[in-house]
């Protein structure tokens, strides 16, 4: 589905971004295709989730280029940027919900922004994104202390779903989750990428949502950054990666993955 | 962004309606589809065919568009027929049709904008009122209880939780409030002595500053300046730890949150608001005979000599009322960190309530006080 051969949707070149004298990442190289869906992974403090946050530009890195969508982001101009942020949607680790709008209010504060829209076709787009997301009805009426974490989170992907984004960046989507709804989540943005041809950015320390939805794995190692297929990777033999993949929890994921295709005919049927 | 490219036309075929779409059919363009689809004369109990082969892009808002239409032409009593959608398009109309019917998000309206709502507004402002002022006194009971009981055991008194708050209360508040205080007794001692020149009534400033200083200001100044600054931070913090379930933590552990967390704020705050008060008479004072110096000549012997001519009791009557106004502070701002639920947005709230209410209830107390004094003739 995805497509290699084209140009990337983000390239990352040279990227070097440092707290102090803590340097983060040291010439990170990184591209993401149209239409794939890349799970980075590292150990904590690797520093995953700040390489997305330099990736969206809300951290400056000290150098290094980063283009989406063909443009260049550090350099560019208000304008751009702005028609580069209706071109994604992020969903942060808890959602980042504003505390005091209503879930449906969430979802409009995007179209509001960039749109001239009837109340009333807001009020219906808000209600489809959260039937999308699999949220009960009724929930778009609810303030974001009322739900519960994993609903917060889909409210989040809702709101980061609104102007029906190309890129998804998600911050760490099934962390905190339990096991039927992190498996939900992976349904979902399985599907949502099957039908939108969404491009999606996962930060995620889940070895299960790895396997089941993640086309190619980005690993954070030694400041810098590997990237493959599952198959490539599980080859690698840098020391973190072996323990990574191999370790109990490796395993098991990996034996799932197995059992899961030896019956995908049935799991298609199931998630359908 | 591209100009508006997308398209509904209807036309007549022999016994159905065809409603052909083209264009993209995005997010960008849905208001104006809205609008055109809102003005389509939906037809009765016909055949109609949605004709989508022109449509270049779609996403999930342009789906939405076009099943909202085959809904609304259903209900009319419609045989309705997509027909020549794009296979790529296929998932994405089928996901939303899985998401099921949709009913637009109502949105809760404010109750009060009839006149019966109002009214009732203004009843349930009063009610809630009462019950706040009844939850108050009731943690005003529970605060004094737990102190008595830690007197009676003082080994459980956190000692370091005391003197942490006593820094943050007192030291690091002295430099602000020995400022305002001292600025004040200027300004009553400049402005004093320009009101009671013209009378030949001059000497009567240094026991004007010095009757109000010490009866009132000095004791309400810092009072008020603690309640902005210490009131509000305890609420801002122990509301934040409600967030993040500390006190929760607390509870399943066997602490006692009152203990740990109320009674070396109100202890603290018992020991240094009377001192504050203590160094903001002395400097309103200060304040006060720098500029009777400066405007009227009065020296030091001739000032002291003049201060000596007020009431003895005035001095007292202001440290009698600063640990009154120490308690209502600290267990305001306690009370109302223990009211946070939930939101970051309700510890904001909530300290700005606790900042209003201590100051309120703080000069209700000092007029309460006013009324008992004169009733003493003192």
């Amino acid at each position: 589905m995805a497509d290699y051969s084209g140009e990337p949707i983000i390239r990352v070149r040279g990227l070097v971004t440092r707290f102090g004298v803590d340097i983060i990442h040291d010439g990170l190289d990184l591209d993401v295709f149209r239409g794939e869906v890349l799970g980075v992974v590292g150990a904590s403090g690797s520093g995953k989730s700040v390489l997305l946050r330099t990736i969206i530009g809300l951290n400056r890195p000290i150098a290094g280029r980063i283009e989406i969508l063909g443009k260049e982001i550090l350099t560019n101009g208000d304008m751009d940027r702005r028609e580069i942020e209706q071109r994604w949607g992020v969903l942060f680790q808890n959602g980042a919900l504003f505390s005091s709008l209503t879930v449906a209010q969430n979802i409009e504060v995007p179209l509001k922004e960039y749109f001239a829209m009837p109340p009333r076709l807001m009020d219906e787009i808000a209600a489809f994104k959260i039937g999308i997301v699999g949220l009960p009805e009724g929930t778009g009426e609810k303030y974001p202390a009322q739900l519960s974490g994993g609903m917060r989170k889909r409210s989040g992907l809702a709101r980061a779903l609104a102007l029906d984004p190309e890129i998804v960046f998600l911050d760490e989507p099934t962390a905190g989750l339990d096991p039927i709804a992190a498996g939900d989540f992976d349904a979902l943005i399985r599907d949502l990428r099957s039908s939108l041809g969404l491009t999606v950015f996962m930060v995620t320390h889940d070895l299960d949502t790895l396997f089941a939805i993640c086309d190619r794995v980005a690993i954070l190692v030694d400041k810098k950054i590997r990237v493959g297929s599952l198959e490539e990777m599980l080859q690698d033999d840098h020391p973190w990666i072996q323990s990574y993949f191999h370790g109990p929890r490796g395993r098991a994921a990996l034996l799932s993955e197995a059992e899961h295709l030896a019956i995908s005919g049935t799991a298609v049927i199931s998630c359908a | 962004m591209a100009p508006v490219a997308a398209t509904l036309v209807a036309s007549q075929a022999p016994g159905s309606l065809v409603l052909s779409a083209a264009g993209e059919w995005l997010v960008t363009t849905a208001a104006d589809l809205d609008q055109e689809l809102r003005a389509l004369r939906m037809p009765t109990g016909t055949r109609v065919t949605l004709d989508l082969s022109g449509i270049d892009r779609l996403d999930t808002t342009g789906a939405w568009l076009l099943l909202r239409t085959e809904h609304d032409l259903m209900d009319r009593g419609n045989a309705v027929e997509m027909r020549n959608l794009r296979p790529n398009f296929e998932p994405l109309i089928e996901q939303l049709r899985a998401a099921g019917k949709i009913t637009p998000v109502r949105h809760p309206r404010p109750a009060h904008h009839t006149i019966a709502g109002f009214i009732g507004r203004i009843g349930e402002i009063s009610l809630g009122l009462f019950a706040r002022a009844y939850s108050i006194l009731g943690f005003f009971g529970i605060a004094s209880a737990t102190a008595l009981r830690l007197i009676l055991h003082p080994r459980r008194l956190r000692m370091t939780a005391v003197v942490a708050q006593m820094e943050q209360t007192g030291v690091n508040a002295l430099p602000i409030v020995g400022l305002l205080t001292f600025l004040i007794g200027v300004v009553i001692a400049f402005q004093g002595a320009d009101y009671l020149r013209p009378y030949g009534l001059e000497n009567y400033t240094v026991p004007l500053t010095g009757a109000s200083i010490f009866r009132e200001l000095g004791v309400l100044l810092t009072a008020i300046i603690l309640a902005g600054r210490s009131g509000s931070a305890f609420t801002a913090q122990i509301g934040t730890m409600r967030v993040n379930e500390e006190i929760d933590a607390m509870l399943t552990i066997g602490l006692d949150p009152v203990e740990v967390l109320v009674l070396p704020r109100l202890f603290a705050l018992l020991v240094t608001l009377p001192m504050l008060a203590l160094c903001a008479n002395f400097m309103g004072i200060f304040g006060g005979g720098l500029m009777a110096w400066a405007e009227l000549g009065i020296g030091i012997p001739e000032f002291l000599k003049q201060l000596s001519t007020i009431a003895p009791w005035s001095f007292w009557i202001g440290m009698i009322k600063s640990p009154f106004f120490a308690i209502i502070i600290a267990l305001i701002g306690c009370y109302e960190g223990f009211q946070v639920t939930g939101s970051a947005e309700s510890v904001g709230r909530l300290t700005t309530l606790s900042v209003v209410e201590a100051i309120f209830l703080v000069i209700v107390t000092d007029a309460g006080f006013s009324i008992f004094f004169s009733a003493l003739e003192i």
